[in-house]
């Protein structure tokens, strides 16, 4: 029984590798007709859960809202040191490992960022991001049910992510690292708050999105596609698609 | 007599709200000027919505190439439909801008804006780096302006890229998917269009 959870597990990974090969460079969609129900399942979570508990969240003094951002930034870093190893990226190594350091001793726990005030800004990595940055197009496009939209690249960045996050092998495997320890509990925790704070974040842009979209759905997947695009260049690139009209 | 300077004073004070300064020609300073006197306008409390609105309006009518930007919206069906139509889409696209525009504007909050830098593309385009500094401590926001000068004398503005997110991109993206879940019927976009203004 167990083998064949083994079996099942690897066929999906080699499927989602197949459709997230370097020849595939644009996102088109797999399976819109899902994702788009999918979609509609997680815009009547938002509407239940998260936005009322994002517009609470916003009415705390600032200095919470700022203190718990800065918190779960923090521990997103460590997601960043491998990531930064596997890129290559020794700059932002120094960036990423600096500003833990700084932050979570200086920065008592991470809730201050001191680390940016002498410079430090490390930029947040992540497994597809990685994958990415070796040439890997994003495969098809689709939207995860609470997780949201995601690409075949970065939904098995986002499953590789939960192995070499030194926070995840503390909280979601409970394993000792650097005399620390946590549980599960932890782990959704942490990335429970990040969320809420992400979307308390963009409540205003969010509500003006929606108000303006003719197809929501379409308008969320391009700023997806574009934001992750923009992560892996670590840069924001014009491209030029004007074409004709520039003359 | 009374009567009279009220609406003298009316008059005068519609023009103030309604009139466009003509600004620099140097992309940089264009928007530097324009955006700051779009905040100076947004914030003034002596200003309904709808005068806020009119102003708006005007200055996108005058220094946006709303009409670039719908052919790039369009994509390449641009190409390939017929006049008709794409008057017909030009129109109603034009609208749907000017109401989206205006709605995203409604709530806006002070924000301190500056221009940090430009870079010239080619002849026919420049994009200038600016940051609004949301005065309410939100963090930083980092828009890019992408204007066309193919006439130095008159640059416009086509797109905004706000942290590294086009909003024609965005839209056009949007318009794509339309338009493929209805086999690529223009007529199917306009209606959508003017749905949109009609709500």
């Amino acid at each position: 029984m167990n083998s064949f959870k083994n079996i099942k597990v690897i066929l999906s990974f080699l499927t989602l590798l197949f459709i997230a090969s370097p020849s595939v460079q644009s996102a088109e969609e797999c399976f819109e007709g899902t994702s788009r129900a999918i979609f509609k399942f997680n815009m009547a979570l938002d509407d239940i859960i998260l936005e009322p508990l994002a517009k609470g969240y916003n009415k705390l003094p600032s200095p919470i809202r700022t203190g718990t951002s800065n918190f779960t930034s923090n521990i997103g870093t460590l997601l960043s040191i491998p990531n930064n190893i596997l890129q290559g990226e020794f700059k932002q190594l120094g960036h990423s490992v600096g500003s833990f350091a700084i932050n979570t001793t200086v920065g008592i726990l991470g809730i201050f960022n001191p680390a940016e005030k002498i410079g430090l800004k490390p930029h947040k990595e992540d497994v597809g991001q990685t994958l990415g940055s070796y040439g890997i197009g994003p495969g098809c496009y689709f939207v995860l049910p609470i997780l949201g939209p995601t690409t075949a690249r970065d939904s098995i960045g986002l499953l590789a992510d939960t192995f070499i996050d030194p926070f995840a092998h503390v909280t979601l495997r409970e394993k000792e690292l650097f005399g620390a320890s946590g549980n599960t509990l932890d782990y959704y925790s942490v990335k429970a708050t990040g969320v809420v704070d992400f979307r308390a974040d963009n409540d205003k842009n969010f509500q003006s999105l929606e108000k303006n979209s003719i197809d929501l759905y379409s308008s969320l997947k391009s700023i997806y596609l574009q934001d992750r695009e923009n992560k892996i260049k670590n840069s924001i690139e014009d491209e030029d698609e004007w074409g004709d009209l520039n003359n | 007599m009374k009567k009279v300077s009220i609406y003298f004073i009316s008059f005068f004070l519609f023009l103030q709200t309604t009139q466009l300064h003509a600004y620099s020609a140097n992309p940089k300073d264009f928007i530097s000027e324009l955006v700051n006197e779009a905040i100076s306008k947004l914030s003034n409390k002596d200003l309904d919505k709808n005068q806020k609105a009119d102003f708006i309006e005007q200055l996108a009518l005058e220094y946006v190439d709303i009409n670039a930007l719908g052919l790039y919206t369009l994509g390449e069906l641009r190409k390939s439909s017929d006049e008709n139509d794409i008057n017909n889409y030009q129109e109603s696209f034009e609208k749907y801008f000017l109401k989206s525009l205006t709605s995203r504007l409604s709530d806006y909050s002070s924000s301190k804006f500056e221009v940090v830098d430009q870079e010239k593309k080619s002849s026919k385009y420049t994009i200038v780096s600016s940051k609004v500094t949301p005065i309410d401590g939100s963090p930083e926001i980092k828009i890019d302006w992408r204007v066309y000068t193919k006439n130095p004398e008159k640059p416009l503005i086509r797109d905004l890229i706000v942290e590294g997110l086009s909003l024609a991109r965005t839209q056009k993206e949007e318009f794509a998917s339309i338009l493929s879940s209805n086999d690529n019927d223009i007529k199917v976009l306009i209606s959508k269009l003017d749905e949109f203004v009609k709500n």
